[in-house]
């Protein structure tokens, strides 16, 4: 039943644990690097400055939603309306811009989506149900808010001044990998720099504990699901801008992309601990894996499969990582 | 007190003992090599050259221990000086990195607390690890369920009831563990150990959360335990429990064992001398005078009741006195500091701070009002160990080291180095990783959190439960300190000797009441337990009674 070992000498373990701890620190970064080294040389169209910035162009919406949810998840909670708030978001902001204002429309998206975030945190911390079932259920309504919006019918939207946002350069860079860029230095500015990310970290952390340290902490995670929402809604209003045209579908599934992009990054779904930038190399994970088999020709229906076994991989490291401490 | 004497407990009946494997019987598991040298003094457990470290601390170096079968071995030595992480080497938490470990002469090594538990090692942690929404019954016989082909039939009630008259604790079958106190938790800790059968039992702090009673029915059960044959393994700072209990002990120093000996001859000045390695004293510190009676209270209860059992109580605190809480677990000391803090609510009565009447009194208001609160379990209330030591000591103020939300990390910074150094906590970084951090220096983390701006009342829950004697002496010189400048203390206790010495006014308590009120210098340990056993209507020999 029980094995016996023979104690074995220790010398080479110490090596072994400091780099395990090392790949498991940074696992993403190195597995990224690899990836552009290999798709380097791989392909001559891959290691450009254009391909390179198309990746984050498109990744934008994601990658957004990801840093706002890396809040959400060191809080100790789960959200799985981001897709169906980005919904809401592009078809109230196809609607703006055709029969209001096309600059209001673009800030109509965050503003609702963060209302509807907000809508999410005040359930959850009201009735203390757990976020899971909350956001699952709310993901329905919303949704359902969507499409009762358009009727169902998708909404084209081509006025110059909406669809700059998704559209338009700065000089190379695309208008929204600044945003991303932006949005991103915002969330880790918030996380690392304020006094609020300290009382993130520790609602997440212990709940207790930071509530018997006078933090107030369904206000924290109210707060949290705000931003998720309102970067769901940023996201969504990118998309739309980008493609010209609102349909309350949109953004179907983009919630367990972002929460398995975060994942991926190596934030701990037990809350308390993890990191903005983790989650936005969780994104290009994902990203450059989608972009190494469009430039090598692979089958793409081989792209959801390995990324979901990436994942699993990485989850599984960084579990019997901590579990050996 | 009386003279009725405990009576030992005869043999429990032979449905229990039906099951029960007594050490070297014929009828055990068939050991291979054992048999040939079956001495009394057989060795149960031998640690050889056992080391283990951290990534780069090392925390236990060459330790070397024969733990006899059918002892109980001690223990001791300072927090951080290795003595649990023997334990769980040998309960199968960690794995060795050099040397042997033999459980029952068979050598093992990198063994899971599964293989230890099937090997008869059994420990009872000091972070207790039981399922919360089931019943005491269900988690004693967790994986070990009266069963018949995988469906569950009746019985374990009855085991329960067999199991009972060993362990004698009192305990309520069918009520759900999470509603239980951390001193009942542990005793359902002890009777799933014992209803495992284990012969090789670790139990780390098994009293600290105990009364001094509840920790006698221990002893007696310990004893029983040994008189059947098995090991007991006893981690603890109560050195007087040692002393009283153990048959040999090992006493450890940075992760060195300094001596292993019998307990015979030792007493608690031999103990520490060889724990802190040079002579020092057990001694109490010096009070502060206490405020005048004209000083106006800081806080007053008059005639409070709440839902949490609260049954009347009025008290006052005023600054720079220190009030003690007498009282069993589970009377209503922990709850009287948890209304003070705005924890609980008052369902009637009146809460005056500054001679305000407190109307809804949130925990966020009241820490802007400079109350503070020490809770008595400090791994599930007080710390974020996902955290490190900075942002742990600045949970509670944020709101001084910011400006617009914004964190002034320098001025955050030098604060902690502050409180580390006034403090002495080790390892001295500010980001230091708490969550590995000695009870004790755990401890020291989370009264920073409070020293770092003076509180004006500080509430203190348990504040050297499971705490070395140096950082317990170092926590005893901070109440003081703080008394002298001006704060008003709340001390609570289980341990009535500290909250004797270390207090001005005493308040006893039973079942949420308040019912004697004394000067601490008048007051001494046995007349506190006497009119507290007397105020529950039962004598001291059959506290029975008064635990249920």
């Amino acid at each position: 039943m029980t094995d016996t070992y023979l104690t074995d000498k220790p010398e080479p373990k110490i090596i072994r644990a400091s780099v395990g701890q090392f790949a498991q620190q940074y696992g993403v970064l190195i597995i990224i690097v690899a990836l552009l080294i290999g798709l380097s040389f791989a392909s001559d169209s891959f290691f450009t400055a254009r391909n390179l910035l198309n990746i984050l162009n498109q990744s934008a919406p994601l990658a957004i939603i990801a840093c706002a949810l890396t809040l959400v998840i060191i809080g100790g909670g789960f959200d799985l309306s981001t897709g169906a708030i980005f919904g809401v978001a592009s078809v109230s902001a196809g609607y703006f811009a055709i029969n209001v204002d096309p600059y209001l429309a673009i800030l109509a998206g965050p503003v609702i989506g963060l209302v509807l975030g907000g809508i999410n945190g005040l359930i959850i911390t009201g009735f203390g149900v757990h976020s899971f079932l909350v956001t699952l259920a709310t993901s329905l309504v919303y949704r359902g808010v969507a499409i009762l919006i358009t009727g169902g019918a998708l909404i084209p939207v081509r006025i110059a001044e909406f669809s700059w946002l998704g559209r338009e350069r700065i000089g190379m860079v695309n208008v929204a990998v600044i945003v991303l860029v932006l949005f991103m230095l915002l969330m880790m500015f918030l996380l690392n720099r304020t006094t609020f990310g300290r009382k993130v970290f520790a609602v997440g952390g212990n709940e207790e504990a930071a509530l018997l340290s006078g933090i107030r902490t369904n206000l924290v995670k109210i707060m949290t699901f705000c931003l998720s929402g309102g970067a769901a809604g940023l996201a969504g209003v990118i998309a739309v801008s980008r493609i010209s045209m609102a349909e309350p579908q949109a953004g179907m599934g983009l919630e367990l992309e972002a929460i398995a992009a975060v994942i991926l990054g190596g934030t701990s779904i037990m809350g308390g601990s993890g990191a903005v930038w983790r989650s936005v190399s969780g994104v290009l994970l994902i990203a450059l894996i989608g972009n190494g088999f469009n430039i090598l020709n692979v089958n793409p229906f081989f792209k959801d499969l390995t990324t979901g076994v990436i994942i699993v991989v990485a989850v599984a490291l960084a579990a019997s990582a901590s579990r050996s401490r | 007190m009386n003279g009725c004497s405990k009576i030992p407990i005869s043999k429990p009946n032979g449905r229990a003992d039906s099951t029960v494997w007594t050490g070297p019987l014929w009828c055990g598991p068939v050991d291979s090599m054992a048999g040939a040298d079956m001495t009394d003094t057989e060795i149960a457990v031998r640690m050889n050259g056992v080391a283990k470290s951290f990534g780069k601390t090392r925390i236990l170096n060459d330790i070397s221990i024969d733990f006899l079968q059918g002892s109980v071995h001690a223990l001791v030595g300072e927090n951080g000086a290795g003595k649990s992480s023997v334990g769980k080497i040998i309960g199968g938490y960690y794995a060795a990195d050099e040397g042997t470990v033999d459980i029952n002469g068979e050598t093992v090594s990198r063994f899971s607390p599964r293989d230890a538990l099937q090997r008869g090692v059994a420990m009872i942690h000091q972070e207790l690890q039981l399922v919360p929404d089931l019943t005491v019954l269900q988690n004693v016989f967790l994986g070990l369920e009266s069963q018949y082909g995988g469906i569950l039939v009746q019985g374990d009630v009855a085991r329960f009831r067999a199991l009972e008259e060993t362990c004698q604790f009192g305990l309520d079958p069918h009520a759900k563990v999470a509603r239980l106190r951390i001193a009942e938790r542990q005793k359902v800790e002890i009777m799933r150990a014992v209803a495992r059968e284990a012969r090789i039992i670790i139990m780390d702090e098994p009293t600290s959360s105990l009364t001094e009673d509840e920790a006698e029915r221990l002893h007696a059960l310990i004893a029983r335990l040994k008189a059947r044959g098995k090991t007991i393994i006893y981690v603890s700072h109560f050195l007087d429990h040692i002393i009283a209990n153990c048959d040999r002990v090992t006493v450890m120093r940075d992760g060195q064992v300094i001596r292993n000996d019998s307990m015979a001859g030792e007493t608690k000045q031999s103990l520490v001398d060889s724990m802190l390695g040079q002579a020092s004293e057990i001694s109490w510190p010096t009070l502060p005078d206490a405020p005048a009676a004209a000083v106006p209270p800081l806080v007053e209860l008059k005639d409070v009741h709440s839902d949490t059992g609260l049954d009347g109580v009025s008290l006052t605190i005023r600054p720079g006195e220190i009030v003690g809480l007498i009282g069993l677990v589970g009377s209503g000391r922990t709850e009287i500091g948890r209304v003070l803090f705005g924890a609980d609510r008052i369902t009637s009565g009146a809460y005056l701070l500054d001679g305000q009447l407190q109307g809804r009194l949130t925990i966020s208001k009241a820490v802007q009002q400079g109350l503070a609160l020490v809770p008595e379990d400090r791994r599930k209330q007080g710390l974020v160990l996902t955290q490190t030591t900075r942002p742990n000591v600045s949970l509670a103020s944020l709101d001084k080291i910011s400006r617009y939300g914004v964190l002034d990390q320098r001025s955050e910074r030098a604060r902690v180095k502050r409180m580390i150094d006034h403090f002495g906590i080790v390892p001295g970084r500010v980001d230091g990783d708490v969550a590995f951090y000695s009870g004790g220096n755990q401890q020291k983390v989370l009264l920073s959190k409070w020293a770092v701006d003076k509180p004006r009342l500080l509430i203190l829950d348990e504040p050297s439960r499971g705490v070395d004697i140096g950082a317990r002496q170092r926590i005893h010189e901070f109440i003081v300190e703080m008394a002298e400048a001006g704060t008003a203390i709340l001390l609570i206790s289980s341990e009535i000797e500290e909250v004797i010495n270390l207090s001005h006014r005493g308040y006893l308590m039973s079942e949420g009441r308040i019912f004697f009120e004394a000067s601490c210098a008048d007051l001494n340990v046995d007349e506190a337990l006497n009119r507290i056993f007397h105020e529950q209507g039962a004598d001291p020999s059959s506290p029975e009674r008064i635990i249920a």
